[in-house]
């Protein structure tokens, strides 16, 4: 494999005293989509937050693009071209669309211009004066999506994008991940639906209690398709 | 010119001023505060000190360096900004994550210590401020006569809240501002350097309580209480405009001053106590406060 973008090994995080990633160990090629797959509570968003430096208390070693990153501040980690889309979204209220659009700070060059994100996101244009959290949620989510395509980040770490929206939606963001990849951008992707991630993603990881428990090509999927299900439980 | 309601006009006139000055005071002080909870999550009770210190670095420009009023508008509220800046980066900072009464337990011990500071070394009693020659005087308006330092505090006090209210409201820097006050943890992992605009923040805030003590002096005497007195009135003024609210402090800190005086004129022994009867009312009607959200 190709010299790592991102390479996580033996990464331990604490939300207080309880220790909730015990050694997480992946890594992500450049132009690759990743996804980490996993049941709820797995340490999938810990994980994501830790690579970002939300989760400050952390162990282990993140490097991105040979740069060390466990020691340093999450505004740090930034500048150097990651940017992160939460789970819960995270659209300001006291914003509106365009504000919220605006916000993420150009970490490198090379961002997408703001036309071409109106272009993946019609419905954007459209509610530029809007408050931020007035939107729908499918909305919400393509401004959580869209403000950090500006930002010239190239690794985009995006947690469950999909989660609780219609399957209109789900196909609207699968495509526009499809044409990130496209563009160069490199993706870790968390989440619950392995059918969407199959049809986005170049391989997988699972993670249970805080591990990295296997990983599979996305080509192998349909072969591995018993053990997922038992992995994840549905 | 006739009576209204019985009161003489230049009488009338007169305490509507006195009283849209307190309120100009109010509302700078209730603005810093405001800004403070809002993103560092303190109660900045520290904040009359910080005024009353700003007085203070105006009265040692003047009786030992020699720098007038204009030089301490300037640099009183850069130097007590910077005393906060201090107190921010070895102490505040440790408490954004507990409850508010940790914060407002130290700014309050702070408050004592620099109080006592400064009564030990000056005594109690007031030192005396001369307003600045250019604003000596007063001008005719026609319905009543203005000392021109009154009418200067209280376009300067305007500008300053507005301004401050237009950069937080209107403004890319504004935007980080709020964003940050909702979650600080997301715009830092946009790149945002969140804990220097935390502390530049903080420093803002005191400054501001700074300068507003320095408009103050030559109106009050400079004394090492009179932050304690108004604090109190303005913690009031928080709480009827809604804790945290930008807009919110600047309209009820003018409009509380105005009901003050207007109290004076009409009824003049609930005048010390009107604030805290309007903000028994409010809180029974409205508990977040006239521009707050429930939280
Ligand atoms: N702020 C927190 N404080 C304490 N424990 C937390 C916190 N956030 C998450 N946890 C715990 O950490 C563990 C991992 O949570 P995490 O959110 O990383 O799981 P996840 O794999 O993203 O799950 P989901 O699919 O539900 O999003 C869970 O047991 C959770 O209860
Ligand atoms: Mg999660």
């Amino acid at each position: 494999m190709a010299e790592a973008m991102l390479a996580v090994d033996d990464l331990h995080a604490w939300y207080g005293e309880s220790h909730i990633l015990h050694g997480v160990k992946f890594n992500i090629a450049k132009g690759e989509v990743v996804t980490l797959l996993g049941r709820n509570g797995a340490g999938k968003t810990t994980t994501m937050k830790s690579i970002m430096g939300i989760v400050a208390n952390r162990k282990g070693s993140i490097a991105f693009e040979g740069t060390e990153t466990i020691g340093l501040a999450s505004h740090k980690i930034a500048r150097l071209g990651l940017a992160f889309c939460p789970e819960e979204r995270g659209i300001f209220a006291s914003l509106d669309v365009k504000e919220n659009l605006m916000l993420p700070p150009q970490v490198a060059p090379g961002g997408l211009g703001i036309d071409t994100i109106f272009e993946l996101f019609p419905n954007l244009r459209e509610r530029l004066s809007s408050q931020g959290t007035k939107l729908s949620g499918g909305e919400q989510q393509m401004l959580a999506i869209g403000r950090i395509l500006r930002t010239g980040a190239k690794l985009l770490l995006l947690d469950e994008p999909t989660e609780g929206l219609a399957p209109v939606i789900v196909q609207q963001i699968g495509a526009t991940i499809r044409r990130l990849k496209k563009d160069g951008f490199t993706i870790l992707l968390v989440e619950q639906n392995f059918r969407f991630a199959a049809t986005v993603a170049d391989r997988h990881y699972v993670m249970e209690h805080g591990h990295v428990v296997d990983e599979f090509a996305n080509s192998d999927l349909d072969a591995n398709m018993d053990k997922l299900h038992e992995y994840l439980g549905v | 010119m006739p009576d209204i309601f019985g009161i003489p006009p230049q009488a009338l006139f007169g305490q509507l001023l006195l009283g849209l000055i307190n309120g100009a005071f109010y509302a700078q002080l209730s603005l810093g505060l405001a800004i403070i909870f809002g993103l560092l999550n303190i109660i900045n009770f520290t904040h009359g000190a910080q005024y009353m210190m700003g007085a203070f670095v105006a009265w040692m420009l003047l009786n030992w360096l020699g720098l007038g009023y204009w030089w301490a508008l300037l640099v009183a509220p850069v130097v007590v900004g910077a005393f906060g800046i201090l107190i921010e980066r070895t102490m505040l900072r440790h408490l954004y994550k507990l409850d508010h009464l940790y914060g407002l337990l130290l700014t309050f011990g702070i408050a004592l210590i620099v109080q006592g500071l400064f009564r030990d070394q000056f005594g109690s009693t007031g030192l005396p401020y001369r307003i600045p020659a250019e604003l000596r005087g007063g001008t005719d308006l026609g319905f009543m006569f203005m000392p021109n330092y009154r009418g200067w505090v209280v376009v300067v006090s305007l500008v300053v809240c507005f301004g401050t209210w237009f950069v937080i409201e209107k403004t890319k820097l504004g935007s980080y501002l709020r964003a940050a006050t909702e979650n600080p943890a997301l715009v830092q992992s946009f790149g945002v350097n969140v804990p220097r605009m935390v502390m530049l923040t903080y420093g803002f805030g005191v400054g501001l309580a700074a300068f507003t003590g320095v408009l103050a002096a030559p109106i009050y005497q400079v004394s090492p209480l009179m932050g304690a007195d108004i604090i109190i009135v303005v913690f009031a003024v928080v709480v009827i405009g809604g804790m945290g609210s930008i807009l919110g402090s600047i309209l009820t800190g003018f409009g509380l001053g105005i009901v003050e005086g207007l109290t004076k004129v009409f009824y003049p022994e609930a005048s010390s106590t009107v604030i805290f009867v309007v903000m028994v009312i409010v809180l029974l009607i409205k508990p977040a406060g006239l521009f707050g959200r429930a939280r």
